[in-house]
This record gives structure tokens, sequence and C-alpha cells, in this order.
């Protein structure tokens, strides 16, 4: 997984040069508030019928800290920890990550992270899951389809915690 | 004032009568003593965690109003079956609290359950009745005396707490009273998605009894919006919630038993509670 601070205007095309594998694009909005604390974040595929194919990404404190402590908040991340999480174990490598501040944030999985190559053609959707302390839950989920060769870009819009959301599979 | 209405006196009246009725009849629910164990939370991540544990009988739920739960016998089952122990119990003038620690993955039982006998009879034309356990009818022969009609209740409050993913080994019946026996896992409800659960009666389907499942914070609606359900032959009763939010569900049952040989009709009554998400 690679991590890289989306700088408006300047990404948008660049994306599927160098991202071979999936890329996600999203936005944490800036939240006027009087206590704010960012948002734990997990991004999974999930198949039609609500089972995790995967989870790429778990962006939360990993250790006791400003931003809460931790695995004990894991499961505000309510649908994720249900389909997911509590069945894996954290911090996970390449999974587990820090938490983002508002923005735009691109996370690229390729090469050995790259979720397509294990993923076998079908329908499948890439849900992206926030929730903040002292705030609230949203989740984003953005169908899409894989026939195991084609890219495609595939997008989504979150209304509170989370705004716009791009997929990009560039196999 | 001048009365406009056109409705005959009789028809009047009784309609007014309907609705004290009525009246009653609501009232009847609601002041319904109900006991429930509440944790703090019901689904938790992370190695190890603490719940807080409120215990009541009271009206309304989930508000301590009328007597604290004694935690004499409360048991804690823990994830592999052993027993954990509780911290900090302390019983205040409504509820009584413990906390509870969790150090293993998964289901945590929480149960108060107990076991009383209570006996009838007829002594020179007048009825009589004793609360007791089995030992003191058997000391005062009652057991086996001709006209003494002795009865066993069994009452079980739980809740569930699970750490992680969600496990069965605590459920194990004991064989004794009304237990639950998850087909939805108490900890895995969700609005909008059909639960089953299934009851036994001393270990056997607790087949045909109804079951009242009620959302919590009913102080604050005019009607408890009780939702009544059935068990079927293999004990088991489903429902659809749709709103997110603390249950209680209870239940009793009469069923035929033999304690130490003795046989008497056995009244079981099992509560528990548990909380509906979002999907």
């Amino acid at each position: 997984m690679r991590s890289v601070v989306f700088v408006a205007g300047l990404g948008l095309v660049a994306a599927p040069a160098w991202a071979d594998g999936l890329t996600v694009e999203f936005e944490l909005p800036k939240m006027s508030v009087a206590e704010y604390h960012r948002p734990y974040v997990a991004i999974w595929i999930s198949r039609p019928d609500n089972t995790a194919a995967a989870t790429l990404s778990v962006l939360y404190s990993q250790k006791g800290g400003p931003e809460g402590e931790g695995e004990t908040w894991l499961k505000d991340i309510r649908q994720w920890w249900r389909r997911a999480g509590r069945s894996m174990t954290m911090p996970a490598d390449g999974v587990s990550g820090p938490t983002k501040p508002p923005g735009d944030h691109k996370l690229v999985y390729e090469g050995a992270g790259d979720p397509l190559k294990a993923l076998p053609p079908g329908d499948y959707v890439l849900n992206i899951e926030a929730a903040r302390e002292v705030g609230g839950r949203e989740v984003v989920s953005v169908p899409f389809k894989w026939d195991g060769a084609s890219g495609g870009v595939f997008e989504g819009k979150g209304e509170s915690e989370l705004g716009s959301v791009k997929v990009t599979l560039s196999p | 004032m001048t009365s406009v209405s056109k409705t005959p006196f009789k028809a009047v009246v009784l309609r007014v009568a309907a609705v004290a009725s009525m009246a009653l009849a609501t009232a009847g629910v609601a002041h319904a003593h109900r006991a429930w164990m509440l944790p703090s939370t019901f689904t938790l991540s992370g190695e190890e965690q603490y719940v807080t544990v409120d215990g009541a009988v009271s009206n309304d739920l989930f508000f301590p109003n009328h007597v604290p739960m004694r935690l004499d016998n409360v048991k804690v089952t823990a994830p592999d079956g052993s027993v954990a122990a509780i911290e900090n119990p302390s019983t205040g003038k409504f509820r009584s609290v413990f906390d509870l620690h969790l150090t293993q993955q998964g289901t945590y039982r929480l149960s108060d359950s107990g076991a009383g006998y209570f006996a009838t009879w007829t002594e020179n034309g007048k009825p009589q009745r004793r609360r007791g356990s089995l030992e003191d009818f058997k000391a005062a022969g009652l057991v086996g005396k001709p006209g003494v009609e002795i009865r066993q209740n069994i009452r079980r409050v739980e809740t569930y707490v699970t750490l992680g993913a969600p496990t069965m080994k605590a459920f194990e019946p004991t064989g004794k009273g009304l237990e639950l026996q998850p087909v939805t896992h108490p900890n895995d409800v969700y609005v909008g998605e059909a639960v089953t659960f299934k009851l036994l009666a001393n270990g056997k389907p607790a087949q045909n009894i109804e079951v009242d499942i009620v959302r919590g914070e009913d102080r604050y609606r005019d009607e408890a919006g009780v939702i009544k359900v059935k068990t079927g032959a293999d004990g088991s009763f489903s429902f659809t919630l749709d709103q997110a939010g603390r249950y209680w569900m209870s239940s009793s049952s009469r069923v035929s038993t033999k304690v130490e040989g003795v046989p008497m009709e056995g009244s079981l009554s099992y509560t528990g509670t548990f909380e509906a998400l979002a999907p």
C-alpha cells in the first residue's frame, strides 16, 4: 500500500499512469466542530451478499493517543467490524495504518498488496466507512465489476463523514 | 358550553367504559416489574476490555426505579466455558452494579438464575402456602404428603457481551430452566434482518410459548410496543426489528418436571437483554 497526500489539481490525471492495481481516492471533509478527532476509516471489498472479500486498509490510532485508544474503538467502524474486522487479528500487516487529516487522500494497492490478483471475476462493492469519535459515521459503497482483465473508474459520494470516493482499477 | 354532539348518551357511556378498561389494561403492562441486566457495551474490540453492568428490577426499561437485582446468584460464563469472576459488586437502592474484565476473545454469558419451591395444600379447610427449599419441605413432611402440590420456580435473567467475534461455547445449556440458544447470535442483531433464537425448557425445546420483546426507553412513548412472538415445535422464534436500540425479551413456561424423584410443576422464566444495531 502506498499512501500519497492528494494535492488538488495535480494528482487526478497522473493516477492511472503509475497505479498498477487498485487505487482508492477519498475525501475526508473538514469539520467545523469544537472537538475534532480524525475518523477511523476502514476500506474493504465485499461480495453482493455483503460477505467480505478483502480488507484493504484500516486507519486508526494503533497506540493510545489523542485520537483514541486504538483497537478499543475499532468496533465503532460498525459495518466493517461485523463483516470482517472482528474475525481479523489487528494490527494487520499492510492493512493497519495511521489516521488521516481532513483533505483528499489516495491509497494505492499494488504489487503484493493488489487485491485484484486474488479476486475472481464478478460483481463487488468497494466500501469505505468512516467513524469519528464524538462525531458521526458513514459508509460509502461503490459497486464495481471485475472481469479479471479490464480497468475502470467507479465513483461514489458521501454526505457527512466522507466526500467523494473514486475507485480505479488498473490491472 | 353547548354540546353539538349527536352521539346518543348510551354510546358515550360505552365508549368511556371502553377507554377506561383500555387504560387499565395499559397500566397493567406499564407497571409490570421487569428484571434486567444491562452491560455498558455489548460488542467490543481489542485485546482485553472492561464492561460495567447494571442489574435491576424496574417498571421502565432501562431505568432503575423499583428494586436492585441481587448479585448473590450472578454467574458469568467465559468464552471457553469457564466461570469468570465479577469485580466491584455493589448494590444500591435501585440497582446493582458490577464490572467484568473481558480477557478472552468471544462471547460471555452473564446470568442471574436461581430455583425456589412453592408448596400449596389445604389444612382444616384452609388453603396453606409455603415458600422454601426442597430440604425445608422434606423436613416439614410436605414432600410426598397427599394433597400437597409443590412447584419449582426457576428464573433466569441474562445478557451477553462479546469481545471480538461472537462464539457459542458459553451457551452450552445447563438443562435447568428456560435457556436461550442462539440461531442468530444475540450480539449479532441488526435492524431489518430476521433474528431467530431458540428457547429450551429444562433442556428440551420450549414449544408454543409466548415471547415478549420490548425496546428500551419505553418511558418516552405512550405505547410500549411489545412485539409478541410464539415459539414453534423446535422452540425457536423469529422476529425482525425496525429500530436500533437496546431490547428486553421475556418468556415463561410451565412444564411437568421431577426434582430428586418428586414430580412437580416447573414454572420457568427467562429474561434477556440485547442490542440491535443499524446495519
